[in-house]
């Protein structure tokens, strides 16, 4: 299943750029310009990866190259209403709404996390204080063999900025919302946000990609996503990422997150949406005694691709890194889990621990599982496992031994299965909204159905 | 006072001891890789034109290939493959047949590497078929296991006497075009073993091929053939060794166990022990070998068991096809790179079957610059209802400048089975050396105790008196490992 | 047969055995009591060669000879036997095999013949019997999976068959239930000969009641403050370490303003 490319997919999008180019007009700062210049480069040298590429070996991006996405225009105030956005809320008091990636002020609640610390759009940024961005916009999302992160950092045109100053401690959770909307052509937005946690401070965000569901006439979405996380020394970020855009959506995100020394960093994904998904996180610890947690749950059913893509890179020593990614699939859906681990020369006393587990409801649901390790350092704990199957007949037969009907005793395993992901889930109004929504009677595997 | 790993480095390094050159008279094919290169070797054997077309057809789909993309972890420097003889026989004293025409020195050769081609001298319970360069020199205990309708010989007397067995499988598991070794094996193999034993046959004895490769700038290319009928078991071992040389050799073998019938099992074993280079890489074999074997009949079963120690650098994924209905499938390896060694190893196991099990069970061990790789394929087809699989992959590190490496791929396509994976990473402790000393134990026995500790679970799987042999040759080759 | 004189050792940078001095003859029994972290299993390993440790002062001398010279092994060989606070595991190796491997070594460096696995076997189920010991862990792999009385009762089993000179025992007692304390204490006291020493570290009196010792030692901040007869185990068990602490409070005062 090589997927032929054509030099025309390529320069598809090269062109996309110049024009983009001439809108822009100069009006970038000049590391930002530069930023774009060479991320176009990159991608004009590796074009669109094909299976032959280890990392896509599973997921193929023809379909995606069948349909020819435009940058999403800038969209009226009131194409999105807060009704909406109500099924997406978590009750939060400070929220970022983006639609189509660029910031929407009359859906977004803004107030200051601190002393003068307001949390605002990039493109606005760019323009009121680029001298801000210029020190961490690019430095932690590598293009160099990523195709979709080269078009991102090209491309971007906004996203959320949320920089904690030194020793500030944010109470409450900030809800970065992201939704992508149809039009009468194929749209795609390259939303870019930015976190950067200074010394010692500590803070919530919850980053959402969600879709509404397409109106007649209204085209798919692509959303070619990339959240930079810069993490100083000390400080504490809790993240967790949702994603239910609709079910005819491609949706592309890159985590791309560095880790100072002693440094916390806690992020949880949750993919119910899209119909082809491949997320990616990919954390790199630049100073010692840091600790990462990486955990995800994703669905898969009808026909939706979900593809989960990890890199922990321990290049020095004395951290720790602690994995653990769930998939459940039904139907026709096909799962993807590759999650690599390196431990460079140096970085010893590294613990590293990685579990995949996925759950396979049908025969016709197929699942590519790739733990990787690659170690070059010896003194150090690593392990994963990763283990493929159904429900347990035992505990299933027990359940019903108790009363429950077979539909309702797999209801109840598969819920519990996912649940212990959402359970670890610290930032309480999403842990509840999501074990309701695991809860309720329509299900994650049915939401957004067409 | 010293800690262990700096013991362990210091510990003196071991002559690899099966390095000798013998000096015998041999007849050899010119340099280079051609069509009548091929058509030489086959004249050579007297083959039938069936088998000449087969070569010249593999050939001339090798020459489209493209030679693999190293996998990154494996590092390895251009091959000419004109600059290869690819056939090298000692000459003949009369026609090769009974022992007493053997030369004595290919005899010696054997001999001095313990394998010893006189029946009555030989432990009961092992037939040995040996091979010297490019042909079997000599098959023991051939008549006692004719009487049990057993045939053990060379391949290139089965092409003679059983064209018939030969020709309905040779490729049928490993077909010419699988891969550019296999397909430049098909092209160019000069010999190997060939095993069949029929329906409800419990193979009286361990059957065993000695691999030697001692002429200069040739290539060893054998292919193996086992074929086991319905109720028939067989347990085969190969062992192989070479000259220490500074250039590199190519090995590059094809073995195809076919388990046809219903509960037919054959137990494949390993010990491997090619040259493997010396401190700074120089010379070793490049050890590129495909091995797959398919279990037909139903509850068949097909157990590989690999120990390899040698070889510049391994490349090999002992695979098995489980087609057959509640087959089952084994892959155990201890797989040990020091100095510049690099080995990428591991097995494909293919579910069609239903209720077929296989079970992965890795050793890898990597010690001075060596690099040491666990590559699998678990694959679960949509018809192998109820199956089942477990993989363990663990890997000890001695040194900071080796790597380990795993690289399982896990593909399940139906619901009820069942997938389950496991890998750790560790290195010797010092507080296991410790204890050990406290208890009157030398570093050196202490490394040597850990280490065989972390492989026994392989090594039980291994025949008896492979077993020993195994724990030693594993002891000898970590001695001077982190230099 | 031991003779522990000022010693000083350190992990890493901290010092933590800070003078200390020790006498052991033949046939003595001795017990290191103090609170935790006050350097018992430190003292247990230097004595037995424990590379984490570096001794910066002082001498150990065991029958004559300069101890801290020589290699753990060699110590083994010597014929002293540590019997771990926290024994290690080694998967894969078994029981039987590894004990074999130490016995013969230690035989060898005698000047023995080494024992045949038939004449390993009897010798080992003799001892088996003295500890009450479960055939089944010899076929286990050292120490894996044990529980820790279990670790603690095949401490003093292989001891009962490296048949050492000086015996080291740290907190063996701990972990053991009632019947496995006088278990392992009747295989210690089987040992008991007029050539042999011990060194019993226990945090608790009720070993001694099994063991009875001929010292009884406080081991207090690196160093051995008090020493006494067998009561001062049941002395400090009544009033604890709070008296040990002020009364070395004052000796260290003391002699910081005799200086
Ligand atoms: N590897 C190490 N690194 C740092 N400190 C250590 C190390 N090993 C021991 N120590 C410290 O040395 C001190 C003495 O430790 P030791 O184990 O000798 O105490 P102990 O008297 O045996 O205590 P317990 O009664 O709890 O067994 C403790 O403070 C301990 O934390
Ligand atoms: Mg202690």
């Amino acid at each position: 299943m090589t997927t032929v490319q054509t030099a025309s997919d390529k320069r598809f999008y090269v062109e996309q750029f110049e024009r983009l180019e001439r809108e822009l007009a100069g009006s970038d700062p000049a590391a930002v310009r530069h930023l774009r210049l060479a991320a176009i480069a990159r991608f004009d040298q590796i074009g669109f990866p094909t299976s032959r590429n280890e990392d896509w070996r599973f997921t193929s991006v023809a379909d995606l190259l069948k349909v020819p996405f435009h940058p999403a225009p800038r969209l009226e105030d009131s194409a999105v209403n807060e009704e909406d956005l109500e099924p997406f809320s978590f009750g939060e008091a400070i929220r970022l709404v983006f639609v189509n990636g660029r910031l929407i002020g009359r859906l977004s609640r803004i107030s200051p996390l601190g002393p003068g610390v307001v949390p605002g759009g990039l493109a606005d940024a760019l323009v009121r204080e680029p001298e801000l961005l210029t020190d961490s916009l690019g430095r932690v999302a590598d293009f160099k063999d990523q195709t979709f992160t080269a078009l991102n950092s090209a491309f971007f045109r906004d996203g959320a900025v949320l920089v904690i100053p030194d020793g500030v401690a944010v109470e409450q959770p900030i809800h970065l919302l992201h939704v992508a909307l149809g039009g009468a052509t194929p749209w795609v937005s390259y939303p870019h946000n930015l976190i950067v946690l200074g010394r010692g401070s500590r803070v919530s965000v919850i980053e959402s990609w969600v879709g509404l569901p397409l109106q007649a006439g209204q085209e798919p979405t692509f959303t070619a996503a990339v959240t930079e996380v810069l993490l100083a020394a000390e400080s504490v970020l809790d993240h967790v990422r949702v994603q239910r855009e609709n079910r005819q959506a491609f949706h592309f995100s890159n985590l791309a997150a560095s880790l100072g020394t002693s440094a916390r960093f806690t992020t949880h994904l949750v993919s119910l949406g899209g119909g082809w998904v491949r997320n990616e996180s990919r954390v790199r610890f630049g100073g010692q005694n840091a600790e990462a947690t990486v955990n995800g749950l994703y669905f898969g059913s009808g026909t939706q691709h979900v593809d989960n893509h990890t890199v922990i890179d321990h290049a020095l020593p004395h951290c720790a890194s602690h994995e653990l990614y769930k998939g459940i699939l039904d139907d026709r859906a096909r799962g993807v889990f590759n999650g690599k681990i390196f431990v460079r020369q140096d970085a010893q006393k590294t613990d590293a621990k990685q579990t995949n587990q996925t759950l396979l409801l049908s025969d016709d649901a197929v699942i590519n599982t790739k733990p990787q390790l690659e170690i070059f350092a010896d003194d150090v704990k690593c392990t994963h496992g990763a283990t493929v199957g159904n429900l347990n007949e035992d505990t299933l037969f027990y359940l019903r031994s108790r009363g429950l009907d077979v539909t309702e005793a797999r209801a109840l395993l598969t819920y519990a299965f996912a649940n212990d992901i959402i359970n670890r889930i610290a930032i309480e109004p999403v842990r509840q909204r999501l074990e309701a929504l695991l809860l309720s009677r329509s299900g994650p595997l049915q939401e957004a159905q067409p | 006072m010293t800690t262990p790993t700096t013991t362990i480095e210091q510990l003196a390094s071991r002559e690899y001891k099966e390095g000798f050159y013998t000096d015998v008279e041999m007849e050899t094919v010119p340099k280079g890789l051609n069509e009548d290169i091929i058509r030489l070797i086959s004249a050579k054997k007297k083959e039938p034109d069936w088998l000449l077309e087969w070569r010249l057809k593999a050939y001339r789909h090798w020459l489209t290939m493209e030679e693999p993309r190293w996998w990154p972890n494996l590092t390895i420097g251009p091959i000419d493959y004109q600059d290869i003889i690819y056939y090298a026989a000692p000459k003949p004293r009369k026609a090769l047949g009974s022992l007493d025409e053997l030369d004595p020195e290919v005899r010696r050769t054997f001999e001095k590497l313990g394998i010893s081609l006189e029946e009555q001298k030989r432990l009961a319970g092992v037939a040995v078929d040996a091979v010297f360069d490019s042909v079997s020199v000599a098959t023991t205990f051939k008549e006692e296991l004719a009487r049990h309708g057993i045939i053990f010989c060379a391949f290139s007397e089965a092409v003679r006497d059983h064209p018939d067995l030969v020709r309905k499988y040779l490729g049928s598991v490993v077909p010419y075009n699988d891969n550019f070794f296999a397909a430049l094996n098909s092209a160019v193999f000069s010999d190997g073993s060939f095993c069949y034993i029929p329906k409800g046959v419990r193979c009286p004895m361990e059957l065993s091929t000695y691999f030697r490769i001692n002429a200069r700038e040739t290539g060893q290319f054998e292919r193996t053939l086992i074929i086991c009928e319905e109720d028939a078991y067989v347990s085969y071992l190969e062992g192989c060794t070479a000259p220490m040389r500074d250039e590199h050799q190519l090995h590059a073998a094809v073995v195809e166990l076919i388990a046809v019938g219903r509960n037919s099992h054959i137990k494949y074993s390993t010990v491997q022990n090619w040259y493997p280079g010396d401190k700074e890489g120089r010379g070793g074999i490049y050890n590129f070998v495909t091995k797959r074997g398919v279990c037909r009949g139903e509850g068949s079963k097909i157990s590989w068991t690999q120990v390899e120690t040698g070889s510049a650098i391994t490349w090999k994924y002992p695979s098995v096809i489980l087609q057959g209905d509640n087959s089952v499938g084994e892959f155990y390896s201890v797989a040990l790179t020091k100095n510049r060694q690099q080995a990428d190893t591991g097995t494909k196991m293919i579910h069609l079957g239903r209720n077929t099990r296989s079970t992965i069970v890795s050793k890898g061990i990597s010690a001075g610059q060596g690099q040491n790789t666990y590559r699998g394929l678990v694959k679960i087809m949509k018809g192998a209802a109820n199956s089942r699989n477990y993989s363990q992959c663990d890997s000890l590190l001695i040194g900071n400048r080796c790597g380990a490496h795993t690289f399982p791929y896990i593909e399940v396509r139906n619901s009820t089975s069942q997938v389950e994976h496991e890998a750790s990473t560790s290195r010797i402790g010092e507080d296991q050396i410790f204890y050990c000393k406290q208890r009157g134990l030398s570093t050196e026995d202490a490394v040597n105790l850990i280490v065989n500790g972390f492989c026994k679970q392989v090594f039980l799987n291994l025949p008896m008196e492979f077993a020993v042999e195994a724990q030693k040759l594993l002891g000898v080759s970590l001695e001077g490992s982190v230099g | 047969m031991l003779k522990i004189i000022n010693l000083h050792a350190r992990v890493e940078d901290k010092e933590i055995l800070r003078g200390l001095d020790l006498e052991i003859r033949a046939g003595e029994v001795h017990a290191i009591m103090g609170p935790n972290g006050s350097g018992k299993s430190t003292l247990a390993g230097v004595l037995a060669g424990k590379p984490l440790y570096e001794v910066t002062q002082g001498e150990v001398l065991y029958n004559g000879k300069n101890l801290l010279e020589m290699d753990p092994e060699e110590r083994a060989r010597e014929g002293i036997f540590l019997a771990f606070q926290y024994p290690v595991e080694i998967p894969g190796v078994s029981n039987t095999y590894f004990l074999r491997a130490a016995l013969n070594a230690i035989r060898k460096a005698r000047g023995e013949e080494e024992l045949d696995p038939v004449a390993f076997l009897q010798l080992v189920r003799s001892k088996m019997r003295i500890l009450h010991m479960d055939e089944e862990l010899l076929k286990r792999p050292v120490n894996e999976g044990f529980s820790g009385g279990e670790k603690k009762r095949n401490e003093i089993f292989q001891m009962a068959v490296l048949e050492p000179m000086l015996c080291i025992l740290d907190e063996t007692d701990s972990g053991l239930d009632i019947d496995a304390l006088r278990t392992v204490a009747d295989g210690v006291n089987a040992l008991r000969s007029p050539e042999r020493g011990f060194l019993v570290i226990t945090h608790y009196q009720r070993l001694l009641n099994y063991i009875v010792p001929d010292f009884v030692h406080i081991l207090y901040d690196g160093r051995i403050v008090k020493s006494g007869g067998k009561e001062l185990a049941l002395e400090l068990e009544e009033k604890g370490y709070g008296w040990i602490e002020r009364e070395a409070r004052q000796t260290v005062g003391a002699s910081a303003a005799g200086a």
